[in-house]
């Protein structure tokens, strides 16, 4: 059959492979929107901030904000617990790294880079205030507040324990909970974000 | 494909000097005028005959202007925006509001994010609950949106004799004047979406024109005679702005006229803040698809080549 | 899907699959060995076409539900989340919305090629009732989706077409009530709709695959109206109608692309950019323009008809006016199949598009003065054109002397030689 003969794809046509080349190009152009949409919008990214009054915890006492979705734990901490949180080598530690959003990503994981005191400000006054993102590094659960084997966080869903400066110590969790971006506007008020 | 995008912009841009050296000199204007002038006739006559059916309105077709934002290679003119958003802020947002539109947005107005942080820490936003369960007034956030004027439609009504002020967000997508045939058939090819600005334009300069005796009977009290308003003779707004009303620093002329332009260009932004990026994207869109199509039809050609059909 | 099959699987792993589930044989079937007579021109590619834009609906429609919202206090909001902070939104939503109305340009060709060509004619009967069930299905889909964005247009729309059922006497109330869910449209309504548009297109496919079926069952028709008698007649699916399909595809796309971008809102109503409000109606409401025609039918019944009021006579002569089509197949009395040789009913051909074009502008016109008394004209005009020209016709006509086979018109036509591809099929685009 003559039509047979024309239609035999010749592979070295280079007309051919033009064609299917600029086609697989334009494909993979279009799919990129049907991908894109799935990230966040520009209303979630648009950086949001919270303003959270802390003049109403005392030592020793906990209160839970709500950034981006997630808790975040404000805890004025007692001198018990800081000096605890201090005692603590770097070398014992599973992740050294500080994870503190205000610092260098390198910093180390030493009680001040991970308390508020770190992020500046009036520095003495404010190591006592920790406030981190209160979600286990492991797989997303929340962990409760001053329980488990070194007296700061336990994670309920898979065993993960965190110290009272919220270093991972033991159990499957890989990183120490993530220190979020804020400041001390005033005495009693931090604006996460 | 983030990174291709300004490049497809830029590229879009490239062409536009060229398309609007075309765009001025074209028929466009000419059959614009004449239109507008023929449109007048034929309202003015029906209602001087009376209501023989249902007038139809607006009694005026509305000018067609030229809007920086117009055809295949339009783009902002940030500073009419940021007039417009000034005009917006200082005149028109003590009655409507703009709900779609958050802070952050005016970013694409050419400010910078400290400048937009300041513009939104001039307005209140009410936040809550508190921890005590109550609702607070705090200075905005980019995150915020443009508060609106009155707290529910209801209110909006009570307070401006029964007629809600619409809101800006889409006003410049949900008003335009009906094209009538052919001309429909003509904005394809012209590309003409500016049916809302041109309205937006004609509706805030026709006041203070002498209604004919048999429309003045229609005119219901309280409202104001404008003959291009799309939905009777004349409408609850009051004329909303004067001469001189609103400073420019950029020497732009203070007139009504400059004023509603300014505006309305700012309107269409609101209503549709990715028009330059859409009509980029068409432009390599079509390339594209042109170049493939005669890569295809080549194709085609060598395939059948030899085979009578 | 057709017949006997000339599938010889070449390597292993298509061989050891072959002989377990034949989905290698079924495709090369159906889209490689298929075939296809030689004489088809591009009126035939708007099957392919309509099948791209299925995809693109679907596709489109399955991202934008990952981000609309069908409740009625949130839609408008969360479709105009959609334009302006979604990645790409107002792209997937300009097209979704441009991609119906280029769906029904699209079918709009596709049935009147069918009309022309007597593709529905036996024994193609099947096929072409199938094709009219898409067709049904279409238009709910579309009519339902165009709800969702909740701008005046959408809720007063949905008011309308779902007021068409109150008109039957009796279970008229009742069954409005069940499809509204409440009193009214509102949130149930929303709901609901939001529900079957996401469902109805999974049933077009479905009906899709049959009408494909049955389409390889009989073969394609072809604008001689001659059935294939040889192997000479035809060409195989793959490469000649695939790269004929895909080269008129882009150009089609090219054409939707242009829509998209420049002028996305051309086809929509300024309306729907106002959010729905129950105690207040647009003053002049109109359908897509897909359903003008239908709609011209709808308000060309203005009076009572016997038993029958204005309002019941509207509805039954809007349905009746797709019902007509099923019964097609059956009114064409003629047994000459393709239009290019009948010359009488070639000139009703033109007229009966003329006066769809006709009642689709007085469709987008207010119902006042002599605009109704034409949408009459045009209503009887087209049911006149089923029930009576198509069966009279056939009788009376005399046709002109049909080609001996696809092969030797084609070849008449050529002068017997190989004349560039392209340059034969042009002038036969139309219809």
């Amino acid at each position: 059959m003559s039509v047979h003969d024309t239609a035999e794809p010749n592979r070295r046509d280079f007309l051919y492979i033009a064609t299917g080349a600029v086609g697989a190009v334009g494909a993979i152009a279009a799919v990129w929107p049907f991908i894109d949409q799935m990230n966040p919008d520009a209303a979630t990214l648009a950086l949001a901030e919270i303003d959270v009054d802390v003049s109403q915890v005392a030592e020793g006492q906990s209160i839970t904000a709500k950034w981006r979705g997630k808790p975040v734990f404000i805890r004025q901490r007692t001198a018990k617990e800081v000096e605890e949180a201090k005692a603590v080598e770097l070398g014992e530690l599973k992740d050294p790294i500080a994870r503190n959003a205000n610092l260098a990503a390198d910093a180390p994981a030493t009680d001040v880079n991970r308390s508020a005191a770190a992020e500046g400000t009036d520095a003495a006054a404010k190591e006592q205030w920790l406030v981190m993102i209160g979600v286990c590094t492991h797989l997303g659960c929340i962990p409760l507040g001053q329980s488990g084997p070194y007296n700061g966080w336990f994670c309920p869903c898979h065993g993960s324990a965190y110290d009272t400066a919220g270093r991972i110590r033991q159990g499957p969790a890989p990183e120490n909970m993530a220190i979020p971006p804020f400041k001390f506007t005033t005495d009693t008020n931090i604006r996460i974000g | 494909m983030k990174k291709l995008l300004p490049a497809l912009l830029a590229a879009g841009l490239a062409f536009a000097p060229a398309a609007f050296a075309q765009d001025g000199k074209g028929p466009n204007e000419n059959s614009a005028s004449e239109q507008a002038a023929a449109g007048q006739d034929p309202a003015a006559e029906e209602a001087e005959e009376g209501h023989a059916e249902t007038p139809h309105y607006p009694l005026k077709e509305p000018e067609e202007l030229d809007w920086s934002f117009a055809g295949p290679f339009g783009h902002w003119d940030l500073a009419q925006l940021q007039r417009g958003l000034k005009v917006y802020k200082e005149v028109c947002s003590a009655c409507h509001g703009m709900k779609l539109v958050a802070f952050r947005n005016l970013e694409a107005l050419g400010y910078s994010e400290e400048q937009v942080k300041a513009f939104a820490a001039e307005y209140t936003v009410q936040d809550g609950p508190n921890g005590d369960g109550e609702m607070f007034d705090r200075p905005g956030i980019p995150s915020d949106y443009f508060p609106s004027p009155f707290p529910n439609p209801q209110a909006a009504a009570a307070a401006n004799n029964g007629a809600a002020p619409p809101d800006f967000s889409l006003l410049a997508k949900a008003r335009a004047a009906e094209r009538g045939f052919p001309t429909f058939l003509f904005d394809l090819l012209t590309q003409y979406q500016q049916g809302g600005p041109d309205y937006i334009h004609a509706l805030i300069t026709g006041y203070g024109q002498e209604p004919s005796p048999a429309v003045e009977k229609s005119i219901q009290p309280g409202t104001y005679y404008n003959p291009y308003f799309m939905s009777a003779p004349a409408l609850a707004m009051p004329p909303p702005i004067s001469d001189g009303q609103v400073e420019y620093a950029d020497g732009a002329p203070q007139t009504v006229d400059q004023y509603s332009r300014d505006v309305a260009a700012f309107m269409m932004w609101a209503a549709e803040p990715h028009l330059v990026e859409r009509k980029a994207t068409g432009f390599v869109t079509m390339i594209f698809l042109i170049v493939f199509a005669g890569l295809l039809y080549v194709v085609k050609g060598r395939v059948w080549a030899g085979t009578p059909h | 899907m057709s017949g006997h099959s000339s599938y010889v699987p070449s390597k292993g792993v298509m061989q050891w699959l072959d002989a377990r589930l034949p989905l290698p044989r079924l495709f090369y079937d159906s889209f490689v060995a298929y075939p296809v007579p030689r004489n088809l021109n591009y009126a035939y590619t708007f099957g392919g076409i309509l099948a791209l834009f299925l995809g693109v609906q679907i596709l489109t429609g399955i991202v934008l539900a990952m981000h609309y919202a069908a409740n009625s206090a949130i839609a408008f909001d969360s479709v105009e989340k959609i334009m302006r902070d979604v990645n790409w939104g107002w792209l997937l939503r300009y097209m979704h919305a441009n991609g119906a109305s280029f769906f029904f340009i699209a079918v709009y060709v596709h049935i009147f090629r069918g009309l022309y060509y007597g593709s529905y004619k036996a024994p193609r009967e099947v096929l072409w009732i199938l094709g009219v069930i898409i067709f049904l299905l279409m238009m709910a889909t579309a009519f339902m989706g165009y709800v969702l964005p909740w701008g005046q247009m959408s809720f007063w729309g949905a008011t309308v077409i779902t007021n068409f059922f109150t008109a039957f006497p009796l279970i008229g109330d009742p069954i409005h009530q069940l499809l509204l869910g409440g009193f009214a449209v509102d949130n149930a309504t929303l709901n609901r709709f939001f529900s079957l548009h996401y469902l109805l297109p999974f049933m077009i496919a479905g009906v899709v695959i049959l009408h494909v079926w049955a389409l390889h069952v009989t073969g394609q028709t072809n604008p001689t109206g001659v059935e294939v008698k040889s192997s000479k007649d035809t060409v195989p699916f793959t490469p000649h109608a695939t790269i004929k399909d895909g080269f008129a595809m882009v150009v089609f796309l090219a054409l939707f692309a242009y829509m998209v971008f420049y002028l996305p809102n051309y086809l929509g109503h300024p309306d729907n950019y106002v959010e729905a409000n129950p105690l207040k109606t647009p003053s002049h409401i109109v359908p897509e323009w897909y359903f003008l025609p239908f709609y011209a039918m709808l308000r060309a019944i203005t009076f009572n008809i016997g038993p029958i009021d204005s309002k019941l006579g509207g509805v039954l002569v809007m349905f009746g006016s797709i019902l007509v089509l099923f019964f097609l197949p059956w009114l064409d009395t003629s047994r000459i199949r393709s239009t290019a040789f009948r010359p009488m009913y070639k000139i009703f051909f033109w007229i009966l598009v003329a006066d769809c074009v006709f009642l689709g502008w007085l469709g987008s016109k207010p119902p006042e003065g002599v605009y109704p008394a034409l949408a009459l004209a045009g209503t009887i005009y087209y049911f006149g054109h089923f029930l009576i020209v198509l069966p009279v016709l056939g009788l009376v006509e005399t046709p002109k002397r049909l080609p001996g086979s696809i092969t030797e018109a084609v070849l008449a036509r050529n002068g017997g030689g190989g004349t560039p591809a392209g340059a034969a099929a042009a002038p036969d685009t139309k219809g």
